[in-house]
């Protein structure tokens, strides 16, 4: 299963893979910075409905893409976050700027 | 130094194995399922599953990006040792890249020497939280050897409350 990119109105939407390592994130940041400068988002969404396996690869995901576009206002969202995702977030002390939606 | 520090540990193993294989990214995944395969006799619980997979992750990915210094070339060598003690596991991970020069500032949380590959620093922090013992020996020049323990048990004694 590949991640799935979706542009609303000023949020890019990435559905996520069911395991981000480092080997699959390096892919996911790439394409994700190219529909933020091309597309010209504000915010991104990362769905965590289809993702098992989570490594610390997936915090530099999270982190580079924050440092993209939280310079213009822009802001970082999680959903559909399991209790294992949640545990990963919050260790990497992420919660401080992403934002987990129930 | 490799050789050295597998030898002392090889009393009252019940089961073990030892793999190798190329640092590409690919092998990422490869090991954390061996890993789990090997961990599946023992009942662990998912929680316990998910946290080696997670650690293995982890390790592999340090030998990938910063011993073998992300070239991913089919000749450099990731090795992996896994051996079962009563319900203890360890994993060692091992690779002949460059090294580290300081181990202790390494394993800081949110320390990267690869701020430009979207490394978080979080590497030795989630083996840290995910086992229950971390040791990492390293010589520039020669190579890293990460050995993590945990005690897998809560499976099996859910088995026999039941």
């Amino acid at each position: 299963m590949d991640e799935e990119f979706k542009v609303i109105d000023n949020y890019l939407m990435i559905r996520l893979p069911d395991e981000i390592d480092h080997h699959k994130s390096v892919d996911i940041s790439a394409k994700a910075d190219r529909y933020i400068l091309s597309k010209k988002v504000g915010n991104v969404v990362f769905d965590f409905e289809r993702t098992t396996f989570m490594d610390s690869s997936g915090i530099g995901v999270i982190l580079g893409r924050y440092r993209k576009i939280s310079c213009f206002g822009g802001k970082v969202y999680a959903v559909n976050v399991d209790s294992r995702i949640r545990r990963i977030l919050l260790l990497s002390g992420l919660e401080k700027i992403v934002e987990i939606m129930e | 130094m490799i050789e050295i520090i597998e030898k002392s540990e090889i009393r009252g193993v019940t089961n073990e194995m030892r793999l190798e294989f190329a640092a590409v990214s690919d092998n990422e995944a490869f090991a954390r399922m061996v890993v789990a395969a090997f961990l599946a006799p023992l009942n662990p619980t998912l929680e316990e599953l998910a946290d080696v997979k997670t650690a293995v992750s982890e390790a592999v990915t340090n030998a990938v990006i910063h011993g073998y210094e992300n070239r991913c070339r089919r000749e450099d060598k990731i090795g992996m040792y896994c051996a079962v003690r009563k319900d203890v596991l360890e994993v060692t991970v091992t690779d002949q890249g460059v090294g580290i020069e300081n181990v202790r500032q390494a394993m800081e949380p949110l320390f990267t020497t690869r701020p430009e590959l979207d490394r978080s620093g979080m590497g030795f922090a989630f083996m840290e939280a995910f086992m229950d013992d971390l040791q990492v020996y390293s010589k520039p020049g020669e190579g890293t050897v990460v050995k993590m323990y945990k005690k897998i048990g809560l499976g099996s004694w859910i088995d026999s409350e039941e």
